[in-house]
Parts: C-alpha cells; sequence; structure tokens
C-alpha cells in the first residue's frame, strides 16, 4: 500500500486535525463560566479552521493544473475543482463560527462551545468526502456523517422547545431521504453490478435506459433534493430553519445545500452522463426549478418571521443553484460554484446580521425591523447590500452570478426555464425589498435599541461585506473557478 | 488604455463621490462633495462635446468615437467597452446637466442628506455608465445599477403614497429588465455567442428567425422605462411620489434609457424584426402619446400632470424612432434633449412650489405670480417650452420629429403621425388652463399670502436649466450636427433591409 496517497486526502486531513486538536483542546480549555471570557471562545476553532483554509486553498491555487487524482482504488476522486468547492464551504464555517461567538457565549451554551464546533466540523468532513466520492458506499457515508450531527446542533438550543421539533423534523426527514437514496444506488447496482461511479457511469452509457435505471436517477435526484431542499421535497425546511438556532440555520441554508448541490452534480454528470439520461434529468430538473423557485416565492411573500423567510428565500435561491445543472455542462458547473460562492456571502452577511439583532435584541420578526435605520444605519446598510445580493442587483455579486448561471442555463436551449426563472426574480426582489421597506421606510415607535456588535460578528460581516461587493467585479474569482471546471468532467 | 480611462472617469468621478459622501461629517461636507463632484462632471460633459465635435470636424468618421475595451469575464466573451457617438455624447451632457441642477435643488432636502446623496450619486453614475458602455452586458448592469436607487429615493424621501409608488416602479421597471436580460442573451447567442459587443454583433447580424422573439423583448424590456402603452402606469405613480431633484433626474434621464436602449440594442441589432413588428409598437406609442396628453388634462396633482405630459412625450421618441428615418429618428434624440431639460425644469419647479405651499393640488392654487414671480414666469417658461412655442426646445424637437414622420409615405404612417400631432394641440390645452389656474388672477387661499420667493440656490438651479432649454432652442443646429452622425450609421443599418410592414 502506497502512504501517499493519504496525501491526496490533504483537504480531509487538515480538517480531521483541526477537529482532533479541537477535541483535546475541549478538555483543558473550559472557559470561564462567569466572565464567560477563555481563549477556547471562537478565537482556537476559528484561527485553526483559518489555518486550514491556507493549507488548503494554496496547493490547488499555487499549481493551478486541471489535473485529477484517485486514491484506494477510486473510491476517493480529487480534482482542483473540489478543493474549490471544499474552500468555499471550509470559509462559510469560519463565518458561520465568527457570528456564532455572541450566541455561544449565552450562559447556557458556554459549557457545550466545543460541542458546537465539533459537530458542525463533523459535519463539514461529511460534505468534503461526499464531495470527493468515488463510491456510492463513500459517499453514504459522508451524507450520513453530514446529516446526524447536524440533527445535534440543530437542537443546541435545548431549552427551547422550537428547536427539538426542528431537530426531529430534520433528523426523519434526512433518515428518509437516506433510505430513498438507499434505494435508489441499490437499483443502479442492480443494474449495472458495481457501486463505484464511473464504471457504473460507463455501464450505463453502454446500454439504453431501462425502468430500474431511471427508477434509480428520480431516486438518488429526490435523495439529495431533500438536502437541497428543492420543491417538492422542501417541506422540513422552513420548520427547521426556523426552529433551528440562527447561526445553524445561516449554516444549514448555506453549507449543507451547497454540498449536497455539487455532489449531486458530479453524481449526475459521471454516473448519467449519457445523453438519453440527461434529456432525462433536464425533463426532471426543468419541473424541479420551476416548482422550487415559483412556490417559494409565493410562500415568502406572506412570512412575518425573518428565519422563516430566509428559509423560503433559501429554497427560491436553491432553485437558482440548480440551473447550473442544466446538461452538466462546464459552464454550469462553473456558474454554480460561483453561484453558490456568492451566495454564501450574501446570505451568511444576512444571517449575521440577523444573529446579532436576535442576541442583542431577541426579536426575529420582520416587523421588529421596522425602523432599524434609525437606530442601528450601519447593519441595517449591510442587510441592505446582502439582500440586493440576494435578489440580483448589480453593482453587488449577485447579479453576477444570478447572470452567469442563466447564460449557462441558456446556453443549452433552456429559454423557456431561464424566461421562468427571470420573472421569479422579480418577485424575489419584491420580497427582499420588503424588509428593506421595513428598516427604511416603515414609521416604528420603539425600532430595536442601538446595539453594538461584537467584534467577531463584525469581522464575519466584514468578510461577507467584502464578498458582495468584490465577488463579482473582481473577474479574477469566476476566472478562476471556470479555468478549473473543464478539466472536471 | 487611453480612451478607457477618458470615458471612465464619467463612471469613477461618481464613485469617487460616493467615497467621498461615505465619509463626510455633516451636510456642508457633503454639499460640498456633491457641488464638486457634479461640477467636475459637467465640465468632463462639455470637454467631451467639445473634444467629440472638434474630431468630427477634423473627419473622424468612425461610428463610435474613443472606443476600448479590457477583457471582463474572458470565459464569457464580456468585455468592458467604451465608446460613443453623437446620440450618447448629447446623452452625457443632458445626464450632467441635469445631475448639477438636480443637486442644487436638492440642496436644502432633509433628513437624512447624506443617505440621500449616496443613492442620488449610486444613480447617475448608473447613467453616466449606461451611455459610455457598448458591450451589452456592462449596459445592461449599468441600467440596474440605475435603477434600483429609486426605491429607497422615492421610499424614503417621497411624498404622498411613496411606499406603493416606490414597489411599483421598481418592480414593473424590473420586470422589464427580465424580459432584457432574456433578450440580451438570445441576442448574444444567437448572433455567434463570440461578444457582446455591440458594434461587432450589429456586422455579424442576428439569425433572422430568433429576431422575432429578441426584438419584442427587447423593446418592451427597455419599453417600460421610455413610458411604452400599456407599460407606463408606474410613471405618474412614481414621478408624483418622488422627491424633487429624482424627479428631475428620472423624467430627464433615466427614461432617456429606454428610448435610447431601444433605439441602439433593439432596433440597431434586429433591423429585420423592426421593420416588420415596428407597426405594432408604434400604434402603441402613438396610444402613449395621445392617451399621455389626454390624461394629463383630467388631473388636479401638478406632478401628475407633468408625469403624464411625459408619458406623452417620451412616447413621441419612441414613436419617431420606430418612424426609422433620420430626421425623424434625429428629431427623437432632440426630444430626449428638449424633455430632459424641460421635464427637469417642471418638476423642479413643482418642487419649490410644493416645498412652499406643501399643495400639489391645483384646486387650491391660484394667483402664485404675485407671490412668487420668479418661479412663477419661470413655470410659464417651462409651459411654453413643453407646448412647443418657437425659440423654446419643444418646437425643435417636435417639428423634426413630425417632418421626419411625414416623410414616411403610406396611409398607415400619414394617419398615426396625424393622431400623434393632435398632442400637441392637446398640450397646450392642459398647459394653458394650467398656467392660468394657477398663476393669475387673485389668491384665495390665505396661507398662501406670506410665502416667499425663490432661495439663490433653487434660483441658480432653474436659471441653468432655461438657460438650456432656450439654447437649444434658438441654435439647434449644432447640436442635430452632434446627433446627425450618431443617427445615420443605426439608419443605414436598418436601411439595408426591405419593409414588410404589412400596412404598406
Amino acid at each position: 500500500m502506497d502512504y501517499s496517497q493519504f496525501l491526496s486526502m490533504h483537504a480531509e486531513l487538515s480538517l480531521l486535525a483541526v477537529i482532533l486538536i479541537l477535541f483535546v483542546a475541549d478538555l483543558f480549555m473550559c472557559p470561564d463560566k462567569k466572565s464567560g471570557k477563555g481563549v477556547y471562545n471562537t478565537c482556537l476553532p476559528a484561527v485553526l479552521l483559518l489555518v486550514h483554509i491556507v493549507l488548503n486553498l494554496l496547493p490547488c491555487a499555487s499549481c493551478g493544473t486541471t489535473e485529477s487524482f484517485t486514491a484506494f482504488g477510486g473510491m476517493y476522486v480529487h480534482t482542483p475543482m473540489m478543493t474549490v468547492v471544499k474552500s468555499i464551504l471550509s470559509v462559510g464555517t469560519l463565518i458561520v463560527f465568527l457570528m456564532a461567538h455572541k450566541w455561544l457565549s449565552r450562559e447556557e451554551n458556554l459549557v457545550k462551545q466545543g460541542e458546537f464546533y465539533l459537530l458542525t466540523l463533523f459535519t463539514l468532513l461529511g460534505m468534503f468526502f461526499m464531495i470527493s466520492a468515488g463510491h456510492f458506499l463513500m459517499f453514504f457515508i459522508g451524507l450520513e456523517l453530514a446529516s446526524v450531527p447536524m440533527a445535534a446542533v440543530v437542537a443546541f438550543d435545548k431549552k427551547r422547545y422550537e428547536s427539538a421539533e426542528a431537530s426531529a423534523k430534520f433528523i426523519l426527514l434526512a433518515l428518509f431521504s437516506a433510505a430513498l437514496m438507499l434505494y435508489g444506488m441499490s437499483l443502479l447496482y442492480g443494474a449495472t453490478g458495481t457501486l463505484y461511479l464511473e464504471p457504473m457511469g460507463q455501464a450505463l452509457a453502454a446500454n439504453s435506459w431501462t425502468p430500474l435505471t431511471v427508477a434509480g436517477l428520480a431516486l438518488i435526484i429526490s435523495g439529495l433534493g431533500f438536502k437541497i431542499s428543492l420543491v417538492p421535497f422542501h417541506l422540513w425546511t422552513a420548520d427547521t430553519y426556523q426552529g433551528a438556532p440562527t447561526v445553524v440555520t445561516g449554516y444549514l441554508s448555506v453549507i449543507s445545500k451547497g454540498a449536497a448541490a455539487f455532489a449531486l452534480f458530479t453524481i449526475l454528470v459521471k454516473v448519467f452522463g449519457a445523453t438519453s439520461y440527461v434529456e432525462m434529468w433536464n425533463e426532471i430538473f426543468f419541473w424541479l426549478i420551476v416548482l422550487s423557485i415559483t412556490l417559494a416565492n409565493l410562500f415568502a411573500i406572506r412570512q412575518q418571521n425573518l428565519k422563516r423567510f430566509m428559509a423560503f428565500s433559501a429554497i427560491s435561491q436553491a432553485g437558482y443553484l440548480v440551473l447550473g445543472l442544466m446538461d452538466g455542462s462546464a459552464q454550469g458547473m462553473t456558474a454554480l460554484v460561483f453561484y453558490l460562492f456568492v451566495y454564501m456571502a450574501a446570505n451568511l452577511g444576512a444571517f449575521a446580521v440577523m444573529s446579532s439583532v436576535e442576541e442583542n435584541s431577541g426579536k426575529i420578526n420582520i416587523c421588529d425591523y421596522n425602523g432599524l435605520y434609525k437606530t442601528n444605519p450601519k447593519l441595517a446598510f449591510l442587510m441592505t447590500l446582502c439582500l440586493f445580493s440576494l435578489a440580483g442587483i448589480p453593482p453587488f455579486a449577485g447579479f453576477f452570478s444570478k447572470f452567469f448561471i442563466f447564460m449557462a442555463a441558456f446556453k443549452g436551449g433552456h429559454v423557456l426555464l431561464v424566461f421562468i426563472a427571470l420573472v421569479n426574480t422579480v418577485v424575489s426582489l419584491y420580497y427582499y425589498l420588503l424588509l428593506v421597506k421595513a428598516m427604511y421606510i416603515q414609521p416604528n415607535e420603539s425600532p430595536i435599541a442601538t446595539f453594538r456588535s461584537d467584534n467577531y460578528t463584525r469581522l464575519a460581516l466584514a468578510l461577507c461585506t467584502a464578498g458582495v461587493i468584490f465577488l463579482g467585479i473582481a473577474s479574477i474569482v469566476y476566472n478562476y473557478i471556470d479555468a478549473l471546471s473543464y478539466g472536471l468532467l | 488604455m487611453e480612451n478607457i480611462l477618458y470615458l471612465s472617469t464619467f463612471v469613477f468621478i461618481p464613485l469617487v463621490m460616493l467615497l467621498g459622501l461615505w465619509l463626510a461629517k455633516n451636510v456642508n461636507q457633503v454639499r460640498g462633495v456633491m457641488v464638486a463632484g457634479s461640477t467636475a462632471l459637467l465640465a468632463l460633459a462639455i470637454h467631451l462635446t467639445a473634444r467629440f465635435l472638434g474630431d468630427r470636424a477634423a473627419g473622424e468618421t468612425a461610428e463610435m468615437l474613443y472606443t476600448g475595451a479590457v477583457s471582463w469575464f474572458e470565459p464569457l466573451n464580456i468585455c468592458y467597452s467604451v465608446g460613443v457617438d453623437g446620440i450618447s455624447v448629447a446623452m452625457i451632457l443632458l445626464s450632467a446637466i441635469i445631475v448639477f441642477t438636480g443637486t442644487f435643488a436638492s440642496w436644502q432636502l432633509k433628513p437624512l442628506t447624506k443617505e440621500y446623496f449616496l443613492w442620488f450619486t449610486l444613480l447617475s453614475m448608473g447613467v453616466f455608465g449606461f451611455f459610455i458602455s457598448i458591450d451589452m452586458f456592462a449596459m445592461f448592469m449599468f441600467y440596474e445599477i440605475a435603477l434600483i436607487p429609486m426605491y429607497l429615493l422615492i421610499g424614503v424621501w417621497g411624498s404622498g403614497k411613496k411606499e406603493y409608488s416606490a414597489m411599483k416602479l421598481t418592480l414593473m421597471l424590473m420586470g422589464g429588465s427580465a424580459f432584457l436580460m432574456c433578450g440580451i442573451f438570445g441576442i448574444y447567442f444567437d448572433a455567434g455567442a463570440s461578444t457582446m459587443n455591440i458594434l461587432d454583433i450589429a456586422k455579424h447580424g442576428v439569425a433572422l428567425d430568433n429576431q422575432y422573439l429578441w426584438f419584442p423583448m427587447t423593446f418592451v424590456g427597455f419599453g417600460v422605462l421610455g413610458a411604452l402603452f400599456p407599460f407606463h402606469t408606474w410613471s405618474p405613480d412614481g414621478h408624483a411620489s418622488a422627491p424633487t431633484a429624482v424627479s428631475m433626474l428620472h423624467a430627464g434621464v433615466l427614461m432617456k434609457l429606454g428610448g435610447y436602449g431601444c433605439f441602439r440594442i433593439a432596433m440597431y441589432l434586429m433591423p429585420q424584426a423592426a421593420h416588420e413588428l415596428g407597426w405594432i409598437f408604434l400604434i402603441l406609442t402613438g396610444i402613449s402619446v395621445v392617451y399621455g396628453a389626454f390624461s394629463a388634462c383630467v388631473q388636479t396633482d401638478l406632478k401628475y400632470i407633468n408625469a403624464y405630459s411625459s408619458v406623452s412625450h417620451c412616447g413621441l421618441v419612441l414613436f419617431a424612432i420606430l418612424m426609422m428615418n433620420e430626421t425623424a429618428c434625429t428629431g427623437a434624440v432632440l426630444q430626449m434633449l428638449s424633455h430632459g431639460l424641460m421635464t427637469a425644469l417642471f418638476f423642479a419647479l413643482i418642487g419649490f412650489i410644493y416645498g412652499r405651499t406643501h399643495t400639489r393640488d391645483i384646486r387650491e392654487l391660484s394667483g402664485l405670480m404675485r407671490i412668487m414671480p420668479f418661479l412663477s414666469v419661470c413655470y410659464v417658461i417651462a409651459g411654453l417650452a413643453n407646448l412647443g412655442l418657437p425659440g423654446l426646445s419643444g418646437f425643435v424637437a417636435e417639428m423634426t420629429i413630425f417632418v421626419g414622420s411625414f416623410e414616411n409615405t403610406g396611409t398607415f404612417y400619414t394617419t398615426l403621425t396625424i393622431i400623434a400631432c393632435t398632442s400637441i394641440v392637446v398640450t397646450a390645452v392642459y398647459i394653458l388652463r394650467l398656467v392660468g389656474k394657477i398663476l393669475y388672477g387673485t389668491c384665495t387661499n390665505e396661507h398662501h399670502l406670506h410665502l416667499t420667493d425663490a432661495t439663490w440656490d433653487e434660483r441658480f438651479s432653474v436659471i441653468c436649466l432655461i438657460a438650456c432649454v432656450a439654447g437649444l432652442g434658438i441654435a439647434p443646429l449644432w447640436v442635430s450636427n452632434l446627433i446627425g452622425d450618431g443617427v445615420a450609421p443605426i439608419i443605414n443599418q436598418l436601411d439595408k433591409f426591405i419593409v414588410l410592414n404589412p400596412f404598406m
């Protein structure tokens, strides 16, 4: 056995190292319960994660090759594009950690903040394996590792009834979707006799489709559709997002969704890359996207609770994200990854504002935000930037990512789909503007009192704002991702 | 590269202004930044015009001058390309004048002065960027940059049912841009998917069958902003609720983005479809012209009157470009200039009057001539320009348009032109009645007796605009020369294709 193949897993290994260090540190560095201050407090996980990102990103950025390699007989696949996605997810997790500081400094959370970091990082590790899987077994382990600890994190506010409810809904539906996926995998195994992705793809391409393989395709799409929360697999989303702690909702809405979307892309391209199947999943995604975007937009308009509102917004954003999947083209892949990156910056920025407001005032309804501009102009302004980016307004990054993902889908000839999605951007603009209107225009006699966010949240907000402003205009990010996408397929 | 920097200064100056506003500590600093920035923009616009005229006189015949491109998103063939022709130079000059006078018109605006000017500057950045760009992506980006600040500008600083109007305006315009985006993708992919540059696409041509799809999309997309019937309904509400300078900028410049875009993208790039489908839009614009004028007659709110009058006049712009001959199109650009200036003047004056009387209802206003003679006299001048009195800008523009429209033979065109011409009479009716009602006679409202006349900043902004309106009216020739060489290539492009109008 050649040990050097472990080195190809440097992303996972360094993340594992971070987890282990935190594990050990957790034993020694119990923070002071009274002051709530300790070195451990956010600083250590954040720095470790940063080191991990730097170690993970730099080799990829410096070599710049489009070469991919496999390890352990094809169980594990590694491409530069995957490294990019893993880095994006890690950056997102870092931002989540930063904005979680205040929430974790609550008295009831102080003793268990170590668990939060560990559980979250384990789900991240699961996503890494999910992305890099070359074998369905590996993929399934990654998927489970990404879901089960997540349920514990969702239930983190253990004294809050909704948090437990959210967790129960999450875990039940996650298991259900995992079962669907497993069933799909077993059908495909029956049809092809292998669980390795690429040989399975070759076997499927060699023969024409059968009901068995089509059922496999549908089951795999529905299984991952749960994770991406596409309509009609979205039913858990609103309740879970509302019940989970705000920070965790941010994590759920960006990181797990993004990982699942990318993993779905890889599986579809590798396993169902044959033309007859591409046409089939194009048809499926057409309806999934149209339903997700339209229904989620219509539901979002009526929401009063901001987290629930963001849940529906996230469902509709997932619809846009999945537009990049159409045809499984390289341009679609670039657009999808870029969209994910931009969406991460904007959505986490919005969640950072929300969690900051929630921690300082305990308010989470849209009407509570009335008149926020008068008391907290900076937060309101940053929230507006993030919402504009989510709505796809230039010069913010969201405009570019939306434009590119539409362009990729249009290139494949999906004109009607693009048109429906475009009309829906107007609807989504409406509800994002409702929030802007609440902050800037609605009069309120007792708006949320002026407060100062803690420094960690400020750092998170600064990162997100920088992302929202520069990711689009500075074309280097898109061009870099594009240069890698051709090597993947 | 030098060209890019030169033209991009129009975007950089607002950027620097944004930075300056961000750092400004008090109202005076904000005003300082705004005056410095808008003066610089105006100076640069005048310099550009002079340089452009000089280069043309020196025999420069390229379609676009000062072109340049930097690659932006290379895998998608998106460049940041700039270049101007006569039309865009005229539009840039107009925008600079409106931004300059708009700054003075909102001199006393409160509260949140700094934020107001931030969004105002962002809006003007979008406008300038739109006019200097010749890459569809950059144009579209700047177009949207110019639209979104309107929401906050109207929603926060507006009056009346501002929330409703702001939302309606934003959603309708964004709906238009959804169509537009689809049209842009269509043009890009049907022209070989190798460039977003308008000039290159015009050379390449768009596949004929698909033009029938993309032409209506882009034309309606821009037409929403150009107040094309039946998509004009945002305009009266939006204008009525907007604060003074925003109305000025919006009616004066932003609505021109629509006409300019229709001309530059929809018609220039898809000439066959323009010929074949033009008649549908010609009828719609004909309705805009007449319907706008008649609607203005029955309004009781000063701003609504002017907003409907804008629908009518902007309809005339689109009407003229759809006539597709050189005279009419020159008239269209003249009308954009003229309408921009005189509507800005009108809205400024209405804003000043409203700021004093706190009502815009014409039933409550009367005899203002004695109370505020300066504003009233200016109001009369604006009204006369609006109804097309010779010597002021309106006459020149409308005259050129109708002469050009009559050049098109055929019953269809003649009939439409005659119908559109009636709007001149109707305009005279509502303007003269309005002037008679609110300015002359005796003042019946005792609260209005103690009001004061214009302050220096208001006078300054109004005088600048009147000078421009009169200048355009008295010496239209140099402007039409400026415009002419911009219109000619587009008309040539349109003339390459036979007319297949079913009514011919």
